[in-house]
């Protein structure tokens, strides 16, 4: 019976961790005192490298392989005592909720960096157009929903403008390609006057089957409805994402990163594979825009800018390339951290930077490694079993 | 007379006005083990890539089973049954070794969609069918890696990740099969098992056909029936390696005697 004893001490590991993971997250979104703040950030760092000393991330992706079920309760539950928490705060709720907006980005950008090899800088111009797009439509009498989904698939036909010349160069030249894009998108929206130039646009707001989302829900925030919005938005995403990967198509999108050479000498067709992905990618991007300019409730040029670009990316490099679970706690990190430490002004950036460059020293693999695939829930432990 | 599987005629590749692989003729027919020896350079690989479409022939033809795949993509000509494996191993480290056998098998597996991400009964039924596949040509050419399915490639040892090599190539059954220096790598110990291995295949795939490239002279010995020997992108010799090892332009090429 020792090795349900082991499972039982890791259980109680990850529970203690997980609980003391939500106290300091959402001590961290409430307090505003700077002491406190600093304590909070510094038992933060303790808690990592003890975490790291005992191995926790390891054994969470082991448990999270064998027993998703006790995993997703060890994350769900936290995330909605914390909103229950913050209910009224409605800060805390706007970066919950930007949060999940952000990691449904980086969903979209796995797909595209983390399985296929392709880097796309353009991460904020696709959340623009999902984002504008949405502006347009919402004071037209469509659903909102279906408006939303009309941004994600507008994204993904901006996208295919790119796909050519994606297609044409690789490594470095495909991002320079896309840095221009960047670039260019947010000039084009600058001198747009029908997209409201500068200033941009106003936001009417979201109605779901009579809901108005800027009302307050049940006497809370009336952040409160996006943060659920937000959530339920990432993980459709999430559980799309994690879908592709243990499948054939992942296998296929993993083949075309590897090894171009390899992949065409055993059929795989690359320009097919690559479009899939950076459609599919930018498409998620796109709703994650929409969502995100129908909770600001206003937008302009420089809500899409390319440093917002760059964040996407981080996330993604911070969070593990190529594992969808870790562009949560990355996009908490680069979200949250620089808006809480702005009582130390612009040095906040330098403490932030600071901060990233620190992990990827000493997890260089990002926070959340990407194991191996496992096609189904009891992949690889058949064999075990028989011996 | 055994039936024609490969037809070479007249190959050419150039790269400006380097000429890496020059008229090239030869023929593979099933159940044939040819040797492609040479000098470094000489256009062995050269000569892989260009069959297998990789590189774009300037002037030649490809004929497979008569049916002409010369200007084919590398997709077509792996649909068409030539596999091939890599002078450097080319495999995908982080990737398990089931993931790496199974793409080998890409043209029979599902890629559609809705099948994959809606139908994960029926895909779960295709990955066990699949496993059951892999473990097949794991058996089937070296029974001591099956328990290795699931472990990262990384883990394994040279001679193993070369064997996953083959077994890649080989799960989709093709006829013909390119083996780029498998010996690369290994010790002459490890050379001498996967060559017992590979004579296996050819007792139990006789209509297979290999073309081999080797540099370790005995290797070419033992296995081959008939070896073509290349210098500067020439064909130079053609026979059984006795005969060609002491044909004297091959020495030429090889030990630079006049």
């Amino acid at each position: 019976m020792k090795k349900q004893d082991k499972y039982l001490v890791t259980y109680c590991e990850i529970l203690l961790t997980s609980t003391i993971t939500t106290i300091l997250v959402v001590a961290f979104l409430i307090v505003e005192k700077e002491m406190l703040l600093g304590a909070i950030i510094g038992l933060g760092i303790l808690g990592f490298f003890i975490a790291k000393g005992r191995g926790i991330p390891h054994k969470i992706d082991q448990v999270y392989r064998e027993h998703p079920c006790v995993f997703y309760l060890t994350i769900v539950s936290p995330v909605i005592i914390a909103i229950v928490f913050c209910r009224h705060e409605h800060f805390a709720l706007f970066m919950i909720a930007s949060v999940a907006i952000y990691a449904t980005a980086c969903l979209g950008l796995t797909l595209q960096l983390g399985y296929t090899g392709l880097t796309n800088f353009a991460g904020a111009a696709f959340l623009g157009v999902g984002g504008y797009t949405v502006a347009v439509l919402t004071n037209q009498s469509i659903p909102n929903v279906l408006v939303i989904l009309l941004g994600g698939l507008m994204a993904a036909i901006i996208g295919s403008l790119l796909i050519l010349p994606v297609l044409r160069t690789r490594g470095h030249y495909a991002a320079l390609v896309t840095i221009a894009f960047a670039l260019l998108f947010k000039t084009f929206l600058e001198i747009n006057d029908t997209l409201g130039g500068p200033q941009g646009l106003k936001i009417a707001s979201f109605k779901f089957f009579g809901l108005d989302f800027n009302e307050p829900l049940l006497g809370s925030s009336f952040y409160l409805s996006y943060v659920i919005a937000a959530l339920l938005l990432m993980l459709v995403v999430f559980i799309i994402t994690r879908l592709i990967e243990k499948s054939w198509l992942g296998l296929h999108l993993d083949a075309v990163r590897l090894d171009e050479t390899v992949a065409s000498c055993f059929g795989i067709n690359i320009a097919a594979w690559k479009i899939l992905a950076f459609t599919l990618g930018n498409f998620f991007i796109g709703l994650a825009g929409g969502l995100y300019a129908q909770m600001l409730g206003h937008i302009a040029p420089t809500n899409f800018t390319f440093a917002d670009s760059l964040i996407l990316i981080s996330i993604v490099i911070l969070g593990g390339i190529g594992n969808p679970l870790g562009v949560i706690p990355a996009s908490f990190l680069i979200i949250v951290l620089p808006e809480k430490l702005q009582f130390i002004q612009e040095y906040r950036f330098l403490l932030f930077s600071i901060l990233v460059i620190l992990v990827l020293v000493y997890r260089p693999e990002g926070l959340l490694k990407r194991g191996l695939r496992s096609f189904y829930r009891t992949w690889g432990r058949e064999r075990k079993l028989e011996n | 007379m055994k039936t024609s599987l490969l037809q070479v005629e007249g190959l050419t590749v150039r790269f400006g006005g380097l000429t890496a692989l020059s008229n090239l003729d030869f023929k593979l027919g099933e159940g044939d083990l040819l040797g492609l020896i040479g000098p470094n350079g000489s256009g062995k690989t050269t000569c892989f890539n260009a069959i297998t479409g990789l590189y774009k022939k300037n002037s030649g033809s490809v004929l497979l089973r008569n049916k002409e795949i010369t200007h084919s993509s590398p997709q077509n000509i792996y649909r068409n049954g030539i596999t091939r494996t890599f002078q450097r191993l080319r495999l995908a480290i982080g990737l398990s070794v089931f993931d790496n056998l199974v793409i080998g098998d890409a043209m029979h597996l599902n890629t559609s969609i809705y099948f994959n991400v809606f139908r994960r009964s029926n895909l779960r039924a295709d990955i066990k069918n699949r496993l059951e596949q892999a473990e097949e040509i794991l058996a089937f050419f070296n029974p001591k890696l099956i328990d290795n399915i699931y472990q990262p490639i990384g883990k394994l040892s040279m001679i193993d990740r070369r064997r996953i090599e083959v077994c890649r190539a080989l799960i989709s059954k093709p006829s013909v099969l390119l083996l780029d220096e498998p010996s690369a790598g290994m010790t002459h110990e490890e050379t001498r098992d996967f060559m017992t291995d590979l004579m296996e295949i050819k007792i139990k795939t006789p209509k297979l056909g290999v073309i081999l490239i080797e540099h370790e002279m005995n290797v070419i010995e033992r296995v081959t029936d008939r070896c073509i020997v290349l210098s500067y992108g020439k064909k130079i010799a053609e026979g059984d390696y006795r005969d060609v090892s002491t044909n004297k332009d091959v020495r030429a090429a090889y030990l630079g005697e006049d």
